[in-house]
């Protein structure tokens, strides 16, 4: 079940490899993405996620193979990559400095919008960020800080959507917030990449989830498909104990969101 | 270069412009130690020093604005540091944009934070007592030899700010320029020093601007001094843009 090829993928990766000197990060890498889907990256810490999204958003150039992106070739048509897509990076690139407000007119400006001003309001407003909006993103919690990073990269309507480990050094609470705007990005028609290294947020956002593994895509597939590989499930008697997430999110008055969560007793009923 | 390189790069400027203007520490501690220094040298070793007829406050004064400029480009690299620590360099670049624009702005913010720390050091000098009967053009002419120099050492600055690899290499490089007026003719007659460092103080690039601008100020002629600091500084600006652009394409791919 690797390298499966779609029909009209808005992302084409073929055969992709790149090297650091000698650590060989990315042996050949090959995935399709679909129009309107989220497509997880999933791997542990230097499986080569973040070589392969920057590669993508034209920031680094592979050694070998190619990947198109809506359409264009990132290697000889950097340009038009650019105009297609938006990069929300692992550690929340906002400027610090800056007001909420100024982040979100700033980006609109560079992208040319004609009413930066109102464009950051309004998404101030759908983040839940207004009132936050005139203080230095300096004095914001994670969660806001990361809500405000995907509001910048919804700016101009890029079709395709990188978000390289949107949920790092969060709290379960700010996961789900980030959780959130991510389903309703692709509820709009928006294709997400997202790179992660937790199973149960593959879990819960992707409709396709591919494992990186030492420099290679190993499974790929959806859900149901990705269970199928473990061997058929026994069904056994287990007193289902909450999670520490859970209990955290009942005490502190989240619990409506509790069900959201995966609940992980390793066993298939 | 896009069609929006301008309306970018004045976008980009916007921003960090406001990283100066919400931080005037940074311009307040850029101005600290040139200002110590002539608080020093005027009232301390001053008296001792010879410099003919002219007061040492307007002796000393071109030196303490090289050495203004030369502790104000280490935030330059800090600044472009930490754009390209915290990942918004790297936004910047994955966007539709003049990418280029991005380094622009940190010259551009770099030439008026240097400025406003000069304007500071020369209205303390004024109240110690510096005086000159230079025209209009004259102070022109030093604006525009400073602004030179600036821009030259911006694009140096914007080498380690590219490819440090921690925060203290980032302006570490700015020492040594700092220090780079004490050997030439900035502080004490080059004729003084013995054989070995009177070369070297007669022939770095620091002797020849400080003589140009002490020259305007007094009202005097430039002579070749003008010509040979123009020279280094068209000279440095050429060499570090070569290099700062090797290290911004090496850091975009």
């Amino acid at each position: 079940m690797t390298a499966q090829t779609i029909a009209d993928p808005v992302m084409r990766v073929q055969g992709l490899e790149k090297s650091y000197g000698k650590l060989r990060v990315l042996l050949g890498v090959d995935f399709d993405v679909a129009p309107g889907s989220i497509f997880a990256l999933l791997g542990s810490n230097g499986a080569g996620k973040t070589t392969t999204v920057r590669i993508l958003s034209t920031l680094l150039k592979a050694d070998a193979g190619t990947a198109r992106v809506n359409g264009f070739d990132v290697a000889a048509q950097p340009a038009r990559v650019r105009q297609s897509i938006s990069l929300t990076g692992q550690f929340a690139a906002v400027d610090e400095i800056l007001t909420g407000r100024e982040n979100l007119a700033l980006v609109a400006g560079l992208r040319h919008l004609k009413d930066p001003g109102a464009t950051a309001d309004d998404l101030l407003r759908r983040f839940s960020l207004s009132e936050a909006g005139s203080r230095r993103v300096s004095t914001y919690s994670g969660g806001m800080r990361r809500r405000l990073d995907i509001a910048m990269s919804l700016i101009g309507n890029a079709p395709v959507i990188f978000l390289d480990e949107p949920t790092a050094g969060l709290d379960p609470e700010a996961r789900i917030e980030v959780w959130d705007a991510v389903k309703k990005l692709a509820h709009d028609g928006t294709t997400v990449l997202l790179t992660t290294q937790y199973l149960d947020e593959a879990e819960q956002l992707a409709d396709r989830i591919a494992i990186l593994h030492q420099g290679r895509i190993i499974v790929n597939g959806n859900l149901a498909e990705l269970k199928q590989l473990f061997p058929p499930a026994k069904v056994e008697y287990v007193e289902k104990q909450p999670t520490l997430e859970e209990i955290f999110l009942a005490v502190i008055g989240g619990g409506d969101r509790s069900n959201a969560i995966g609940t992980t007793t390793g066993v298939h009923e | 270069m896009t069609a929006y390189f301008f309306s970018d790069t004045a976008a980009l400027t916007g921003r960090t412009l406001r990283h100066v203007t919400r931080s005037m520490d940074t311009i307040i501690t850029t101005v600290i130690t040139p200002v110590a220094m002539m608080l020093m040298f005027v009232y301390v070793f001053g008296g001792a020093i010879d410099t003919g007829s002219v007061s040492y406050v307007n002796y000393m004064l071109p030196g303490i604005l090289l050495m203004t400029i030369a502790s104000g480009i280490s935030y330059t690299a800090y600044r472009l540091f930490t754009d390209v620590k915290s990942g918004i360099f790297e936004r910047f670049q994955s966007m539709p944009i003049a990418r280029s624009g991005v380094l622009w702005a940190h010259v551009v913010t770099s030439l008026v934070a240097n400025m406003i720390a000069l304007v500071l050091v020369v209205g303390v000098a004024v109240l110690m007592g510096f005086r000159s009967g230079a025209g209009v053009s004259a102070w022109l002419a030093v604006a525009g030899i400073l602004l030179l120099f600036t821009l030259a050492l911006t694009w140096l600055a914007v080498i380690p700010g590219l490819s440090a690899s921690s925060v203290e290499g980032a302006g570490a490089f700015a020492y040594p320029l700092i220090f780079l007026p004490f050997v030439s003719s900035a502080f004490v007659p080059t004729r003084t020093m013995p054989g070995p460092v009177r070369w070297f103080a007669e022939h770095q690039p620091v002797t020849s601007i400080v003589n140009t601008i002490r020259a305007l100020f007094a009202e005097q002629p430039v002579g070749d001094d003008n010509w040979i600091a123009l020279a280094w500084c068209v000279g440095i600006l050429l060499v570090a843009y070569l290099f700062a652009m090797v290290a911004y394409r090496r850091k975009i791919a």
